[in-house]
């Protein structure tokens, strides 16, 4: 069943993007569902994190589109909309591959900026704040329990008061997804939130990202090479490679796609006739041939 | 139409001063990524040395042909000396220690050596401005036009075309330096990646010094160039030469050595024009805003490659 | 050089090498420029010769050089080790708690200044002008400390201050205390203006574009002559009143009004609370947004742009913001500068300026308020005990800068306080904290 064509909430329509001679996506479509795990995975260079930066704005397609849709019915064209405004109106905020945490600043701090927007608005942009509203010390008093909420949930709250530099790898990962859910978004986009994660941390990594599926009301999409977290966890996976979707399904179809394992496994020259022979017969009929080992 | 054909002369040779002083930020950007602020004040510092060793020599207008020519070069060639003395003392004790700090911090230090040097310079040689009575004299007449108020002429100038020339002549030297020899090849791996150069043995400490040395001789060719153009200098005359150089620098694309030629030639050329034909005194204004424009609406030069923001 | 510390036990010949390269340096760069100097006489320049002053400046440079490779640097490689690095957490434990009482006795010394026995006119002055470039230093620290944008053209919008008062007063007759608010205004505005095409330029082309602005600035005002004065520059610019009681001799005003001799310090002592005022609000106002959304996403900024737009934060108004306001604080200190001085003119508002307040900032630690204020003593107190050597007065000043930058790139203070805290306050050590490069 494809679920996530049917209850969609983002959709990336033939979106290419070309960097000078280099065409890094080409003509790529696929949907993230509401409410999904949605995983995009790849050989490396692949084209995942470009696909990521168009999505969050970061680079503007060469072509294609990008909706997102939200709960009210509103649909936000991605590709139009400056980066900022992706996560503030939009609603899909992000993690990058090199953790960008606010480093000089505490825990805490990190959670609040995180808030920027909506306590912006609460201290009527700045001028109530300086003068001492009441209505602003509440919206504060909001904002930190928010913060602790997400704190107590990635298990850094006895850090609150650190510096974001000062945490451990597996720490910082953590504090970057609960800084992006501090936005309180739609669609949460992980650029490998396992990668460099012991195997202890990859666990509570999953067990975070299944609540956060489960209570929250946000689709996540994922960049991921472990494949345990990915299979254990998402309920659809996009394979990319080379820049092309050569894959879209649940994991158990992705799992058994000859294309995936021989994308994954590399073919030796020799073999590319067969295997490709091999991927004809199997889109246009039985689909039983076991792939090249 | 003569007038336009004079002020194109004017603007190439003093263009080429502003690429000679380029090349020295160019260099420097492209290899370590900082605003060396203080190259304007080699250019300064070239000048007086170049000066005291005219006045030294007796140089004047009436010394021979032959043995002028000699005793330029000489002039040249001391002035380059010292004056890689002080850029190579400069990335010695100033720069270098603060390498891998965060980005801003050599700029401000650099900020403070061109006030040290600027300083130094009219403590030890007096605030006044240094005439220096010209040495190379005449010219050709390219065009002569007679109106009603009078002949107009067109001239190049001996020391225009001596400008031109030296600045063709290292230009072509230097390119061959970079091209060619095993030192621009290490020049040209540390601009890509410094750690990766060291690992494959490039001494990039050494590389960087000899970087600061070409800038800092280029420098003061311009200097000398300078003083034998204008005829006067004084301790202050880095600070708005440079700020034109470095335009011209970023104008040509960063990094990029005939980029700082071009970009020397353009603001040459835009200020000459300027001066001639809207207003002197605000000649410096429209350097400056030459240098915003450029940063705002061209950041990656002329012949420079554009950057893609990395996330 | 200074920079390379010898591994040890080096030996003589290395040191001597050394000496030797040492030698030939300072041969090649004061041998020449101090040795002969070019006068200006009849017919041509001929050159003075300072042979004995060259060399007594060579043989400085080599002796100082042995002696440092003599003592510090054979030590240096133990010295390190010997400093437990719990000893050093203690004596950085100690200065937070000096800290925590630094600022309030300040402030105290600071109120009851004017009236202690030994303050002078004099002194008053100087207080009058530190006071001055702590407001300044304090205003710049919202750009460069807390944004991250090095802002080499602050002194720009202190002479929009200072013009904004001089001309309205002039054209308009308008008081000093109608013409404080606009000039801040005024010169907010500015900081928009300029700021608003530079600000997605990465940090060291930010940093030569303002120093280009301020420039232009200074070079129309300089040029402008119908309307500044030009070089003439303005004078008789109103002195400010006591809410409408002027400083003279006479009936009706302050003296008078409050049954007080007359006393030309009366108008001093006015003008040095004022600027404690203004220097205060500039305090306050900073410390208060650095507790809300703005002041933490200026920090964010300048820690990380690409996170700030990743979480929804509009990346130009946040610089626009900070732009502006170190602006508005620099048009009130301009303003308070004009009513001061009576008499401005575009030799005030030169690039050394900035170079200056930049200085006080970046020597008293980016972003703290306290290093501003210690900076701002050690500088222009610093300036006045080399009120005699006029002329080496800069050249120390540059030096300093460099000697500053080389020995602590991060400043005197350079922990920073975090905004807010759940349970314990904890400062955050300065190689955590990013100092703003561009991105």
């Amino acid at each position: 069943m494809t679920r996530w064509n049917e209850d969609i909430l983002l959709s990336v329509e033939r979106m290419s993007m070309r960097f000078g001679g280099l065409l890094a996506v080409d003509d790529l479509s696929f949907n993230v569902g509401k409410g999904d795990i949605t995983a995009l995975i790849g050989p490396n260079g692949a084209g995942k994190t470009t696909v990521f930066n168009c999505i969050t704005g970061f680079y503007k397609p060469t072509a294609g589109r990008i909706t997102a849709h939200t709960l009210e019915g509103e649909k936000f064209l991605l590709e139009r909309m400056d980066d900022f405004r992706i996560p503030k109106q939009a609603k899909v905020a992000r993690t990058f591959q090199n953790i960008r945490l606010f480093g000089g600043m505490t825990v805490l701090e990190n959670l609040m900026v995180g808030q920027h927007n909506p306590l912006m608005k609460a201290s009527k942009f700045t001028f109530g704040g300086i003068l001492g509203l009441s209505s602003y010390k509440e919206a504060e008093k909001q904002a930190i329990e928010l913060a602790k909420y997400w704190m107590e949930k990635t298990g850094l709250t006895y850090r609150a008061d650190d510096a974001a530099a000062d945490l451990p790898y597996g720490e910082q990962r953590k504090l970057e997804i609960a800084r992006a859910m501090c936005t309180r978004p739609k669609l949460l986009c992980l650029d490998e939130p396992a990668a460099g994660l012991n195997p202890r941390e990859s666990e509570e990594l999953n067990a975070l990202l299944l609540h956060i599926r489960a209570e929250e009301d946000t689709g996540i999409l994922l960049i991921e090479h472990d494949m345990n977290v990915v299979m254990e966890i998402s309920d659809h996976i996009v394979v990319l490679d080379y820049g092309e979707k050569i894959a879209d399904g649940t994991p158990e179809e992705v799992r058994n796609d000859p294309k995936v394992i021989a994308a994954y496994l590399g073919v030796s020259d020799e073999d590319v006739e067969n295997v490709e022979q091999q991927i004809e017969q199997d889109v246009t009929g039985s689909g039983e041939t076991e792939a090249p080992k | 139409m003569e007038y336009f054909v004079q002020q194109l002369i004017n603007g190439v040779t003093l263009g080429s001063i502003y690429g000679l002083i380029a090349i020295g930020y160019t260099m420097v950007y492209g290899i370590i990524g900082m605003i060396n602020f203080a190259h304007g004040d080699i250019f300064m510092v070239g000048a007086f040395i170049s000066l005291i060793v005219i006045t030294a020599l007796g140089l004047t207008v009436s010394t021979g042909l032959g043995l002028t020519f000699v005793a330029l070069i000489l002039v040249l060639v001391c002035a380059m000396i010292i004056a890689s003395a002080y850029g190579w003392t400069l990335e010695r004790l100033a720069y270098r220690p603060l390498r891998g700090s965060f980005r801003l911090a050599p700029l401000i230090t650099a900020i403070g050596v061109s006030i040290v040097l600027q300083n130094y310079i009219q403590i030890a040689q007096g605030a006044r401005v240094k005439p220096l009575q010209p040495i190379i004299t005449d010219g050709y007449t390219l065009m002569t036009k007679t109106t009603e108020a009078g002949e107009f002429v067109v001239q190049i100038s001996n020391i225009q075309i001596l400008i031109i020339s030296v600045t063709v002549i290292l230009m072509a030297v230097f390119s061959l330096i970079i091209a060619k020899t095993s030192l621009g090849r290490s020049q040209r791996a540390c601009e890509q990646d410094q750690k990766m150069a060291s690992l494959l043995g490039i001494n990039v400490d050494k590389t960087i010094s000899t970087t600061f040395v070409m800038g800092a001789a280029l420098a003061a060719v311009a200097g000398l160039m300078f003083l034998l153009y204008y005829g006067v200098i004084d301790f202050f005359i880095g600070f708005v030469a440079g700020v034109k150089a470095f335009t011209a620098a970023v104008l040509g694309g960063i990094g990029s050595l005939p980029g700082a030629m071009l970009g020397g030639l353009v603001i040459g050329l835009i200020e000459t024009f300027w001066s001639a034909y809207f207003s002197v005194e605000y000649k410096d204004v429209a350097a400056f805003a030459m240098l915003a424009i450029v940063l705002i609406f061209l950041p990656q030069g002329l012949l420079g490659k554009p950057e893609v923001e990395k996330v | 050089m200074s920079s390379g510390g010898p591994a040890p036990g080096t030996d003589l010949a290395q040191i001597f090498k050394d000496l030797v390269v040492t030698f030939l340096l300072a041969a090649a760069i004061f041998g020449t420029t101090i040795a002969f100097k070019t006068e200006t006489a009849i017919g041509g320049l001929t050159l003075e010769t300072h042979y004995g002053l060259a060399a007594a400046v060579v043989g400085v440079v080599v002796v100082g050089r042995f002696i440092l490779w003599m003592t510090v640097w054979r030590k240096r490689t133990v010295a390190v080790s010997v400093v437990p690095g719990g000893l050093k957490q203690a004596i950085v434990g100690k200065l937070g708690f000096l800290g925590k009482y630094f600022g309030p006795t300040m402030l105290l010394f600071a109120l009851v200044f004017p009236f202690l026995p030994f303050t002078d006119r004099y002194l008053l002055d100087l207080g009058i002008l530190i006071l001055t470039y702590i407001m300044l230093g304090w205003g710049l620290n919202i750009v460069v400390g807390l944004a991250g944008l090095l802002d080499l053209g602050y002194v720009a919008f202190y002479a929009i201050g200072a013009y904004s008062y001089a001309l309205l007063a002039q054209y308009f007759g308008l008081s000093f205390w109608i013409c404080l608010p606009l000039a801040g205004i005024l010169a907010a505005f500015w900081g928009i203006i300029l700021g608003f095409p530079v600000l997605r330029l990465r940090g060291d082309y930010l940093a030569i574009v303002t120093l280009a602005f301020g420039e232009i600035i200074r070079v129309v005002l300089l040029n402008w002559y119908q309307f500044t004065g030009g070089p003439d520059g303005i004078s008789g610019i109103p002195r400010p009143t006591f809410f409408g009681l002027p400083f003279k001799r006479g009936e009706g005003n302050f003296a008078d009004f409050f049954g007080l001799d007359y006393s030309s310090m009366h108008r001093i002592i006015f003008l040095y609370f004022l600027i404690l005022l203004l220097a205060l609000v500039t305090n306050f106002v900073t410390n208060r947004l650095r507790r809300l959304p703005l002041g933490r996403a200026w920090e964010a900024l300048r820690e990380d742009e690409i996170a700030c737009r990743s979480i929804g934060l509009n990346t130009t108004l946040v610089k626009l913001s900070a732009f502006a306001t170190g602006a508005m604080f620099a048009g009130f200190a301009g303003s308070f500068f004009a009513t001061r001085q009576g008499f401005i003119s575009p030799e005030s508002f030169t690039f050394i300026e900035s170079a200056l307040i930049l200085a006080i900032v970046v020597l008293g630690g980016m972003g703290s308020q306290v290093g501003v204020v210690i900076a701002s003593i050690a500088m222009i107190g610093g300036f006045e005990i080399f009120r005699e050597a006029e002329q080496f007065r800069m050249l120390i000043f540059g030096l300093a800068m460099v000697v500053i930058m080389v020995w602590r790139p991060r400043g005197l203070i350079s922990t920073r306080e975090p905004s807010i805290f759940l349970v314990r306050k904890k400062s955050v050590s300065a190689d955590m904290v990013a100092q703003g490069e561009g991105h």
